[in-house]
């Protein structure tokens, strides 16, 4: 079932589908965003800045630990698959810190007065964007993308220790970085009418990663199976 | 192979990396020579005023220490690597992974522990006082030994590799800043007369961490390497 | 809100719309990376094979 022709076919699929309705998840997000909730008592209109980037920071701590557990099962049980994904993730966990470093550095100017500042949080988010880096790295210097899969693995595993910083930094020294105000074990500190657009752009982002991870998985399926029968022939050769 | 003669194989590659290393003894002062020409780079380049070095001092020395570390890297699998020592070491029938925790203690002794004595002459030159001194030595004494375990698992992913040494520096040092933020933090509060003891806890932590998970993690970049 | 309220965003527009702007360019790379990517994979392989037929030739 897990085999990467069977894999192919499924993802074409799925793929319209996520697509339309990670489309429909941003689009009622952004409504509810920038139309429909009220300015923020202190820091105005800035504060809808906070519809993107705190999305992109809950993806890219998500994306790494499903790209960490998807290698240490492609690790344990050789699963092709599984290492496709790890791989796969790889990219789009980058580019989701670098979004989410990026459009808080922007929504700190106004607010903080500075565009970065070497907080625990900023710090380790930093320190993320550079093990996914490091990761690519790794896999596009290794020749045999099978060895490449599996060192990349180790690699992303090792850096999981980093992502509890990153989530706790801001409980455990006092930074300058606003507290957790939705992942705590207590009720949201947040108005519903600002909830509600978050919990709907964290949706899309999580189908949008869905969207383009099976995008990017087939890529590699291609790649990896440019030798088999039934790659020969989608690409028009036998 | 028996549990008796793991203790044995244990010191015996220890002790076989120690005399290789006490034979090439030259190339111990290498990172050293290294580790104290960058920290004399940075009054040269920053300027001479005391109030400013005292002030970046205990960051420099760190960060120094950070790519001596990593330019030694390189010596701990690499000869073996090449005359094939390495693939019989991993063929032994003893666990790999407390094999490898002796080859990593053999690197922090030839090139950790060298850094600590010359550490407080450095601590002279940019200014720093009794007290951050002591504490340097303090947070060197719990970092380079973190170096070593996390860096081998950086070697061991990369020892195969023609690019191996630039890629090594990207994979390993952000693992590093955790142990540069908190050992030059430690320095600093120290200077100010603040308490440290939540930086050496977390350095503590870090290393417990590291000594334990990080010999099994280089066993099996090795056997991936190798593959 | 007017049209004009909403691109002014209360005085912080251009952070704002930075902000957006910058999400949406990275969302449409991450979606036209893999597009580009399919594309080349297939020509390489074809490629590949019509070098190998004319080598057998």
């Amino acid at each position: 079932m897990a085999s990467p022709k069977y894999f192919y076919s499924i993802a074409g699929t799925l793929i319209p589908w996520i697509g339309s309705a990670c489309l429909l998840l941003t689009l009622a997000g952004l409504y509810y965003g920038l139309l429909v909730a009220p300015a923020d008592y202190q820091q105005g209109d800035s504060y809808r800045i906070m519809f993107v980037h705190v999305p992109a920071a809950w993806m890219s701590l998500f994306i790494y630990m499903v790209m960490a557990v998807a290698g240490a099962i492609g690790l344990i049980w050789r699963i092709k698959l599984a290492e496709v994904i790890a791989i796969s993730s790889a990219p789009i966990g980058a580019s989701f810190t670098f979004l989410a470093l990026i459009t808080g550095s922007i929504w700190g100017k106004p607010m903080w007065g500075t565009w970065w500042v070497w907080d625990a949080r900023l710090t380790s988010e930093l320190i993320l964007l550079f093990l996914y880096l490091g990761i690519i790295a790794l896999y596009n210097a290794i020749e045999d993308k099978r060895t490449a899969a599996r060192a990349t693995s180790i690699l992303a595993i090792v850096g999981v220790v980093n992502i509890p910083i990153i989530h706790y930094s801001v409980e455990w020294w006092n930074t300058l970085h606003q507290g957790p105000t939705v992942t705590k074990f207590d009720a949201p500190s947040i108005d519903i009418s600002m909830l509600i657009p978050l919990l709907l752009m964290a949706g899309a982002f999580k189908l949008f990663y869905a969207f383009v991870l099976l995008m990017r998985a087939r890529c590699e399926v291609l790649n990896r199976e440019r030798n088999t029968q039934w790659v020969k022939k989608l690409a028009g050769i036998s | 192979m028996n549990t008796a003669s793991i203790p044995r194989a244990f010191s015996a590659l220890l002790k076989r990396d120690l005399t290789l290393a006490f034979r090439h003894r030259a190339e111990i002062a290498n990172p050293l020579l290294f580790f104290v020409l960058i920290t004399a780079l940075f009054p040269l380049g920053i300027g001479p005023d005391p109030a400013i070095l005292k002030e970046v001092g205990p960051g420099i020395i760190w960060v120094a220490a950070l790519l001596a570390a990593l330019l030694s890297l390189d010596s701990v699998f690499r000869s073996d690597f090449e005359d094939g020592t390495l693939e019989q070491i991993m063929m032994s029938p003893h666990p790999l992974s407390l094999l490898m925790l002796a080859k990593v203690m053999a690197h922090w002794l030839t090139s950790g522990l060298p850094l600590l004595i010359v550490a407080p002459l450095l601590g002279l030159f940019l200014g720093l006082s009794g007290v951050e001194i002591k504490t340097l030595l303090l947070t060197l004494v719990l970092g380079t030994p973190i170096l070593s375990l996390v860096g081998a698992i950086g070697v061991a992913l990369t020892v195969g590799l023609r690019s191996g040494g630039m890629i090594l520096s990207l994979l390993v040092l952000p693992l590093y800043i955790p142990v540069l933020i908190f050992s030059a933090g430690a320095v600093n509060a120290s200077g100010a007369g603040l308490t440290i003891s939540g930086h050496l806890s977390l350095l503590t932590a870090l290393l417990i961490l590291a000594i334990s998970l990080s010999p099994a993690a280089i066993a099996s970049s090795l056997r991936v390497s190798l593959n | 809100m007017t049209f004009s309220e909403f691109i002014h965003m209360g005085g912080y527009g251009f952070y704002v719309w930075t902000s957006y702007a910058l999400t949406l360019i990275v969302l449409l790379a991450n979606i036209l990376s893999p597009i580009f990517l399919k594309r080349k994979v297939l020509k390489d392989i074809t490629t590949k094979a019509q070098r190998a037929t004319r080598l057998q030739q």
